[in-house]
């Protein structure tokens, strides 16, 4: 149970760092946010009063005026609540829980889908190919994934589209989540477009994501088959199957489960660049777009969810742990 | 290759006292570790003298021409970009800055994680829970959005934000690593001797617990070095890097504004990327090769020595 309320703790503690950076690092950098607000305004021709500026600014957290104590504890108040402003940014005035509600469930589902897909078959494949060491598999899998595992997502996204979308026959659509000219519904058509417009995106994380857990996963189930107990079961005459997964297998994935945790970053900086190589109208897209409009208010917020999603992720993995392995259990 | 040799691979006591000797040899010995190694000498080589890959260039391999989006031909071997630019030329001469990139930033991040690492198994007690904590912390925050907030605030494109930001961000999984190899190291013999002989503590740590832990340290580099070429190229083609500077993501950011792909001119958009994932393999393949090194039970199972 003290390992659980340690997790929690931690939890607690890592939001409250990231909602920290959050506040400090616009107030640190160089420039004041209501220049960078004012320059972007008049660039876009739109005239904004100074009372304008100084609401939206005070919706973002930001008040000259103001003790930064007083701001950091009001910011973070805010932030807990969901009130998390409104966005300056191409969609002026619309509530950043409202774009962000728009574009989560896309990237859930591909991304979502993508890694998990990812982890599954590579903890399988990297299974098999320790189990069987030396062999057909095991010859081939380590160089061919360390090759995968180092390739920039952006550059199998160009790939896949040059090889699939371009030419005079491509074969899939390399842009946006469906079909525009469909209205989005439950038709056959529809959920049809929905994953044409999906492999070519998910095809690039599963390829760029399969390497790092076939490699891991292999090298943990090489160091396990070496222990005293594979071993007994050997010779206590356990079939092989039996002996690979629920005795080798087992253990070798608790750390391939807390590294799936604390590699979901990298997952997401792939999110980011594939969505945009692929103009997909998810989360990752809209960081960008953020970031190109200097859209303070929406980077907060994609920031800190994101973060959030990823420390969920380390603690279910965290719990799952807890449930598989006994030791974790006592350790306390 | 060795098969032979191979059986005398040192045993993991032998291998600490002598790091030196003993990891060169079994470097050789590694057939990832000479692909990878080879690979790298000739980005190194096109880093320092991008020159002779491009001897019929004189002055900015930059410079506009007279023929925008050419097909690769002999004259331009990789075509030539919207602006009339060589790719080819652009290519060999945007091998320095990223090569750069990735070794400064991989250092910076490897002493950073040593620093952390070491001294939070060296102190132990709260110094250790402390700076443990703030390693967890790091390893978990998002850093490619970290990233991205931080060079947009920072001013976009200057070269020593995006590798300072780089190192900040890319230390923390090598810390652990150091931290748990240093805990493992802190009860043995000859540390516990120069205890008794009444050295420093930045003594020990500085000549007897770091030599010990060299292969990890490369390891780790190698590892960090890695993340800087994917993070800073990924940075660089979203256009967070600086436009006018001569490497391969600000080439890709390039051939993606300017529709490379669209026009039919694959070489243009791709051949930056394989540069960047060529790097990055010769990275990871050193990489691979070192775990193997440091740890025997991974490596390749060679038949051929039941032979002779």
């Amino acid at each position: 149970m003290r390992y659980l309320i340690r997790r929690l703790g931690f939890f607690v503690l890592t939001l409250w760092a990231a909602m920290t950076l959050n506040f400090f690092i616009p107030r640190m950098m160089p420039g004041s946010p209501e220049e960078a607000l004012r320059q972007r305004f008049s660039k876009g021709g739109s005239v904004v009063s100074p009372e304008q500026l100084r609401t939206v600014l005070a919706e973002f957290g930001f008040d000259p005026g103001k003790n930064l104590l007083l701001q950091y504890v009001e910011y973070l108040r805010s932030m807990v609540t969901g009130h998390w402003g409104v966005s300056i940014g191409s969609s002026l005035g619309v509530p950043v829980t409202t774009l962000i509600g728009d574009a989560l469930p896309w990237t859930l589902g591909l991304v979502g889908i993508s890694t998990v897909l990812a982890f599954i078959l590579g903890t399988l494949i990297g299974t098999v190919a320790g189990w069987r060491r030396g062999g057909l598999i095991d010859g081939i899998v380590p160089p061919v994934f360390i090759v995968t595992s180092a390739l920039p997502y952006f550059w199998v996204a160009l790939l896949l589209i040059s090889l699939f979308a371009i030419g005079n026959n491509p074969v899939l659509p390399n842009d946006f989540n469906y079909d525009q000219s469909l209205t989005p519904g439950f038709t056959g058509e529809f959920v049809w477009s929905v994953i044409k417009h999906g492999i070519l995106p998910a095809s690039t994380i599963l390829i760029t994501a399969v390497g790092g857990w076939i490699l891991t996963m292999r090298n943990n189930m090489v160091t396990t088959l070496a222990e005293d107990y594979v071993r007994m079961a050997r010779a206590k005459g356990i079939p092989g199957r039996k002996i690979m997964f629920g005795y080798a297998g087992r253990n070798a994935f608790l750390p391939n489960l807390s590294g799936f945790a604390m590699s979901l970053g990298f997952v997401i900086s792939g999110t980011i660049l594939v969505e945009y190589v692929f103009n997909y109208p998810g989360l990752g897209y809209m960081f960008y777009n953020a970031t190109v409009s200097t859209d303070y208010p929406l980077l907060q917020a994609l920031f800190l969810l994101v973060t959030l999603a990823v420390l969920i992720c380390v603690l279910l993995c965290d719990f799952a742990v807890f449930l598989l392995d006994p030791r974790a259990r006592t350790k306390g | 290759m060795s098969a032979i040799v191979a059986g005398t691979a040192a045993p993991a006591p032998s291998a600490t006292r002598r790091p030196r000797g003993g990891l060169l040899r079994a470097i050789l010995r590694n057939r990832k570790a000479m692909v990878g190694a080879a690979l790298l000498l000739l980005f190194i080589l096109l880093a320092a003298f991008p020159h002779l890959f491009v001897p019929w260039l004189h002055g900015d391999p930059r410079a506009i021409g007279d023929v925008p989006l050419a097909k690769p031909s002999g004259e331009h071997w990789l075509g030539t970009t919207g602006l009339g630019q060589d790719v080819y030329a652009e290519l060999i001469y945007s091998t320095r800055e990223s090569l750069v990139i990735a070794v400064v930033a991989g250092l910076g991040a490897t002493i950073l994680s040593v620093i952390i690492g070491v001294s939070a198994a060296y102190l132990g007690g709260f110094a250790d829970d402390g700076l443990s904590m703030l390693t967890d912390i790091f390893l978990v925050l998002p850093t490619f959005p970290l990233i991205i907030v931080l060079a947009t605030y920072a001013g976009k494109g200057n070269l020593t934000v995006i590798i300072i930001v780089l190192i900040l961000t890319g230390w923390s999984y090598g810390a652990r690593q150091m931290r748990a190899q240093a805990l493992s190291l802190r009860n043995r013999d000859f540390l516990e001797s120069a205890r008794v002989r009444g050295e420093r503590s930045s003594y020990i740590i500085v000549v007897e617990v770091l030599p010990t832990m060299i292969s990890l340290i490369v390891a780790n580099f190698l590892g960090a070095a890695l993340y800087s070429v994917l993070t800073a190229a990924g940075l660089q083609f979203l256009g967070l890097g600086d436009p006018n500077s001569l490497s391969w993501g600000t080439m890709l950011y390039w051939a993606q504004n300017q529709g490379a792909l669209v026009n039919g001119l694959p070489a243009w958009a791709l051949s930056p990327g394989l540069a960047v994932a060529l790097l990055g393999v010769s990275f990871a393949l050193l990489n691979y090769a070192f775990d193997e090194i440091s740890n025997p039970a991974l490596r390749p199972v060679r038949r051929r020595r039941a032979k002779s």
